[in-house]
């Protein structure tokens, strides 16, 4: 076996069995049927996947796509100006990147966990909104859908950010330059040049956002107490409390069959190569 | 105009990322247990680290991580060299997807197997399965960060050592090798943060006697808010803040 | 001289395309060889294969009478000089020349590494890493880093492309210099053939995988075998199939007798220094320039001339 061989060997052991091989497995599983104490047996059946398309179940599959459609536009939204701001920001560009990146590498359960501490009923804002005699009891802020539209956007805020900046930093400044010269004014520039040219960046940065939103699970488990459901949260559900794993398999599958398909989409585009 | 209204949503923007942080770490050094500012104490901290949960929570993660980052580090710099050989499709095709794979379904996947080949062996969910998992999900991480490194590296340096009678094991190690340090070094600190905080993963193929840190916060958190969990939160803000910035220094070399 | 290498009906195809075209080759020992040719031609494909970073597809590739083909670069007595130079960044000077000896674990590495360093004037550059060094002296490294190893020959891809001018010029001396004196057989690519007749004590010609020429700077520039190795060692004026070289080409007022001549209207002079480049129309359209000194230059643009030149100094092609 040449070198190259050999080094790139315990990477395909590793992948085959503790990615490829799960995988399978949850695949398999997706077409057997729950045991009586809560195992895996036979017969084989495609009743896992028909019966994601229960009403109640179609509403999480919903509700999931409608979050994480939400969360992305909110991110680019919010993200654009901001990446726009640092890409403008010359000399000092890499210090406001790592000012906005910074939350980012903190701990994900901590920065979920600081919303609780803000938004709960004896939390920050109620209690400073009590203080000014604002209102008379709490508001419920927490253990709903905008919280977990909060909790999403705050966290996957820098998602879009980082390849945003990365497209807007390449753009040509004669571009805009040249766009003035015809006698645009900066607003007009803005929506006729610098959006269009850089829709790649806008693409790359949505995909990096909406697919983790979709698979979401600690924001609306924390933030959403058990009414906000997203595809996430049941199958952490079928693997644990309700133990059908079979369901949770198939469940599994569908989550991960709507996110590699949208970034097959994404690469096969014309967008592919802002994700390099 | 345009640039000061865009300058000062911008500082708006980064408040609202950094505010949330900042208020949890003030609170952290509260008096009292409820969200009215009582005074400056530490007693919270003390709290924190008196706690033989959070101790034992700790000591579990940091075993962890370190491990598996070391293992990750080492796969993950051989993978990508390898790739950068010759292309590998599978292998190249695997790491991104399981980079795609939302956490949820690697962590029941691993789950799956975990349990289904325990029927063979007489193992159970524990540090190992924790340890497993953890490389499984930072190799893709490690691999990036090598690779980027790598994209940058001219392939007539290896050849050169070659053509002077360096052996490809040799032209890796004495030439390569050095090349890679600083690129290895920023990889093994990403993995140990990513390593360390992960807790869905973590949470379904620990099994009952290896909690790791995130999992007994998420406990606490879930029992309602307790500023010892605001403690430790601050504590681990500030510890991956410096890891991280290490890390970047590392990279622009 | 005996033969260091010789390459035998050697053979190199990419997907597309033939790169080396069953080229054949015989080199002597302590030479200064050049494969020449625009980019494309197969010449560094051919030095790669020399070096045993490519393996033919049909061929052999001959080192001192034993077939390497085989063989990888760390097996080979062959060294290569890249366009890159390709010095090791982590390494100082010293380190760079030192790195081949210690994988061959010769002692005395230090001293004799100083030693290449002095040959290539580089004396008090030793400590300096390649960041610290200029791109004539990161050249002299790499050429001290091959040198040093004493190999059966030589190869250098195009190692005076990346530096200036004035710096090339200077460097095709001391490369000359430098090969005489350590006696090491060179082999030299390149596209520019002022360096291939400068320096070389023989010049492959090489078009399209296919070596169209072997020969001494002199053979190769006054008795080109093919059309395309007079076109390509220096500038000529095509009249059919017959090719005359400016510096042989004159002008008149009057129909000369006896000689060749054709009739032309001048278009414009260009000024070189020490002589001026007049380039004049034909009656079919197409041009001629004729290379002559600024006595000779009594004409005006848009004058009616005869250009003429010996029979002599004629390259029929067919």
């Amino acid at each position: 076996m040449n070198l190259r061989a050999r080094f790139l060997l315990p990477g395909r052991v590793w992948m085959a069995l503790f990615f490829a091989a799960p995988l399978a497995i949850v695949c398999g599983y997706s077409f057997l049927t729950r045991g009586d104490y809560g195992g895996v047996e036979q017969p084989w059946t495609v009743e896992n996947f028909t019966r994601l398309a229960d009403p109640i179940y179609l509403g999480i599959l919903w509700r999931s796509l409608w979050m994480a459609l939400l969360a992305t536009a909110l991110c680019a939204l919010l993200g654009f100006p901001l990446a726009l701001f640092i890409a403008r920001a010359g000399q000092r560009k890499n210090l406001w990147l790592q000012l906005v990146l910074l939350p980012f590498w903190t701990s994900f359960l901590v920065r979920t966990y600081a919303w609780l501490f803000i938004l709960r009923d004896t939390g920050l804002v109620n209690t400073v909104l009590m203080r000014l005699h604002v209102i008379s009891s709490p508001l419920p802020l927490l253990y709903n859908g905008g919280a977990v539209l909060l909790g999403l956007v705050y966290n996957f805020l820098p998602f879009f950010v980082l390849p945003m900046y990365a497209t807007l930093e390449r753009l040509d400044p004669a571009l805009m330059e040249a766009s003035a010269d015809l006698g645009a004014r900066p607003m007009t520039t803005l929506c006729r040049v610098i959006v269009p040219v850089s829709a790649p960046g806008i693409v790359a940065g949505s995909v990096l956002v909406f697919i983790p939103c979709l698979g979401a699970y600690l924001t609306p488990d924390l933030l959403g107490g058990g009414k906000t459901v997203m595809l996430g949260n049941l199958v952490q559900n079928q693997f644990t409390t309700a133990r059908d794993w079979p369901f949770g398999s198939a469940a599994s599958l569908a989550l991960m069959l709507a996110s590699a398909l949208l970034l097959a989409a994404l690469m096969r585009s014309r967008f592919a190569k802002e994700l390099m | 105009m345009k640039s000061r209204a865009l300058g000062i949503y911008a500082a708006a923007a980064l408040a609202f990322l950094h505010v949330p942080l900042i208020i949890l770490i003030v609170f952290s050094f509260n008096a009292s247990r409820f969200t009215t500012w009582e005074g400056f104490s530490l007693r919270w901290y003390r709290a924190a680290m008196s706690d033989p949960q959070l101790s034992e929570g700790l000591m579990n993660s940091l075993i962890i991580a370190l491990v598996a980052s070391a293992l990750a580090t080492v796969i993950g710099t051989l993978t990508a060299y390898g790739i950068w050989k010759r292309r590998a499709n599978t292998l190249s095709g695997s790491l991104y997807l399981s980079l795609v794979t939302p956490e949820i379904v690697t962590g029941v996947a691993l789950l799956a197997l975990f349990q289904w080949a325990f029927r063979f062996f007489h193992l159970h969910l524990g540090l190992g399965t924790v340890i497993i998992a953890h490389v499984a999900f930072s190799i893709a991480y490690v691999t990036i960060v090598i690779s980027a490194r790598l994209s940058s590296y001219d392939r007539s340096l290896e050849e050169a050592a070659m053509d002077l009678g360096a052996s490809e094991g040799r032209a890796f190690s004495r030439v390569t090798l050095p090349f890679l340090m600083p690129a290895i070094a920023a990889a093994g600190l990403l993995a140990l943060v990513v390593s360390f905080d992960d807790y869905v993963i973590t949470s379904l193929v620990a099994g009952v006697d290896s909690e790791t840190l995130p999992m007994v916060i998420y406990a606490m958190a879930r029992r309602g808010v307790s500023p010892v969990v605001n403690a430790v939160s601050a504590l681990i803000v500030v510890a991956f803040g410096a890891i991280v910035v290490v890390s970047q220094r590392l990279q622009q070399r | 001289m005996p033969i260091v290498l010789e390459l035998r009906s050697v053979l190199k195809e990419f997907p597309g395309h033939r790169a080396v075209d069953n080229i054949s080759l015989q080199l002597e020992r302590g030479g200064f060889y050049s494969l020449l040719g625009p980019s494309g031609c197969g010449k560094t494909t051919t030095l790669r294969m020399i070096g045993g970073f490519e393996q033919p597809d049909a061929g052999e590739v001959v080192l001192n009478g034993a077939i390497v083909n085989g063989l990888k670069p760390f097996q080979r007595d062959v060294s290569t000089v890249f366009q890159s130079y390709a010095l090791f960044p982590h390494l100082t000077a010293l380190g760079n020349v030192e790195f081949g000896l210690r994988e061959r674990k010769i002692a005395d590495r230090a001293a004799r590494a100083r030693r290449a360093l002095d040959l290539v004037q580089l004396s008090g550059k030793s400590d300096r890493t390649p960041a610290e060094l200029s791109g004539g002296e990161k050249q002299r490294v790499a050429l001290a880093r091959s040198l040093v190893l004493e190999p059966q020959i030589l190869l250098l891809d195009e190692p005076l492309a990346a530096l200036d001018p004035k710096l090339r010029k200077e460097m095709r001396g001391e490369l000359k210099a430098m090969q005489r004196k350590t006696g090491i057989t060179f082999l030299f690519v390149t596209h520019d053939q002022e360096e291939a007749l400068s320096m070389s004590d023989r010049v492959a010609v090489m078009n399209q995988g296919r070596i169209e020429q072997f020969g001494t700077p002199e053979e190769v520039y006054l008795r080109p075998m093919t059309r395309f190795v007079a076109g390509f060692l220096g500038a000529i004026n095509w009249f059919g199939k017959t090719g005359v070289r400016p510096e042989s080409t004159r002008l008149a007022r009057e129909k000369p007798d006896g000689v060749p001549c054709i009739p032309g209207a001048v278009e414009s002079s260009l000024f070189f220094g020490n002589r001026v480049h007049v380039h004049s129309r034909l009656e079919d359209g197409g041009r001629a320039v004729a290379e002559l000194t600024l006595e000779q230059n009594h004409f005006a643009e848009g004058e009616v001339v005869w250009i003429h030149w010996k029979h002599a100094d004629e390259l029929r092609f067919e």
